[in-house]
C-alpha cells in the first residue's frame, strides 16, 4: 500500500442514449471507485449530453441515470472534469449541466469542472490507464 | 510489456473481436505479457459455445477459449452477461464469469489497458 494510487481516467465520449455504452461505462466507475484507485471522469464530444440537466427517458422505456450522475460524489468520485470545447460546441453552457453532489460542510452543490483541452491533454498524460465509453 | 485487453463489441458483426485477437496474438509474438483479456457491453457473446459459424469461416469464441487454455486469465463481465442471457452453461472452456473489479485490477496491474470497439 505504501506505492502511489494509479491514476485511472474515463473518458465518456458517445451520446448518452441510443447505446449502452454510457449507461453500463457508469457501472464501471461505480465500481472502480470503491478500489484503492485515483479515479476521473472526464465528458467530452457527445459524451457532454451525459451530463446534460433534465433528461426524460420515460418515453424511451430506460431507466435513465441522471439521478446516479446527480450523486457521483457520493460514490468517491469528484474528480469530474468536461471538456470546454464540447459543450460551447453543442451549444451548452455551465448552467445547463448537472450537479453532481453537495458539498459536506457548505451543502454547495458540486458542478464538473470545465476545462480547455490544453489541460486535459496534460491529465491524460499523466494517467496510468484510460478507459473509453 | 504488460497489457491488458478489454472487447466491448459482439462477434462477426464488428472488427473489434478480429483486432483484439491479432493485436494480441501479434503482443504475445513481440514477447508481452497480457495480464488478462475482458469482455464488456455486447462483447460478452464472443465467448458462447453456441455459435455455429460456416466451416470456412473463423470461429470467434474457440479461437478465445484457445488463449484462455494458454493461460492467459479471459474474463467476461457478470452484469453485462446477466443481461445478455450469457451464463456459465454456454462458455466455452478457458473462459470465466466474474466482475467489474477483475477489470479495475487489470486496470491497475497493467501497464497500458487497451480498448477495441466502437
Amino acid at each position: 500500500m505504501s506505492e502511489e494510487k494509479k491514476k485511472i481516467m474515463f473518458t465518456v465520449r458517445k451520446p448518452p442514449h441510443g447505446t449502452i455504452y454510457v449507461y453500463e461505462g457508469l457501472e464501471v466507475k461505480l465500481i472502480m471507485a470503491a478500489y484503492d484507485a485515483d479515479i476521473s471522469v472526464v465528458f467530452m464530444d457527445d459524451g457532454v449530453y451525459a451530463l446534460k440537466a433534465g433528461q426524460d427517458t420515460k418515453a424511451l422505456g430506460i431507466k435513465g441515470f441522471e439521478a446516479t450522475y446527480g450523486v457521483l460524489v457520493d460514490y468517491e468520485i469528484q474528480k469530474v472534469f468536461v471538456d470546454r470545447t464540447s459543450m460551447e460546441e453543442r451549444g451548452l453552457t455551465e448552467e445547463d449541466l448537472l450537479v453532481i453532489g453537495e458539498d459536506e460542510d457548505t451543502e454547495e452543490p458540486i458542478r464538473p469542472k470545465v476545462v480547455d483541452s490544453a489541460e486535459l491533454g496534460a491529465m491524460m498524460a499523466e494517467q496510468h490507464n484510460i478507459l473509453s465509453f | 510489456m504488460k497489457l491488458a485487453v478489454c472487447i466491448y463489441e459482439g462477434p462477426y458483426n464488428h472488427e473489434a473481436s478480429d483486432s483484439a485477437y491479432n493485436f494480441i496474438k501479434a503482443a504475445l509474438a513481440k514477447g508481452h505479457e497480457i495480464r488478462g483479456i475482458f469482455f464488456y457491453h455486447d462483447g460478452v457473446y464472443n465467448v458462447t459455445k453456441l455459435m455455429d459459424p460456416p466451416q470456412d469461416d473463423r470461429h470467434i469464441a474457440n479461437r478465445w477459449s484457445e488463449l484462455g487454455k494458454s493461460g492467459i486469465d479471459i474474463v467476461v463481465c457478470i452484469a453485462a452477461a446477466k443481461r445478455r442471457g450469457i451464463v456459465d452453461e454456454v462458455l466455452v472452456p478457458n473462459v470465466r464469469i466474474s466482475g467489474l473489479g477483475q477489470l479495475t485490477m487489470m486496470a491497475i496491474e497493467a501497464d497500458r489497458m487497451v480498448i477495441f470497439g466502437d
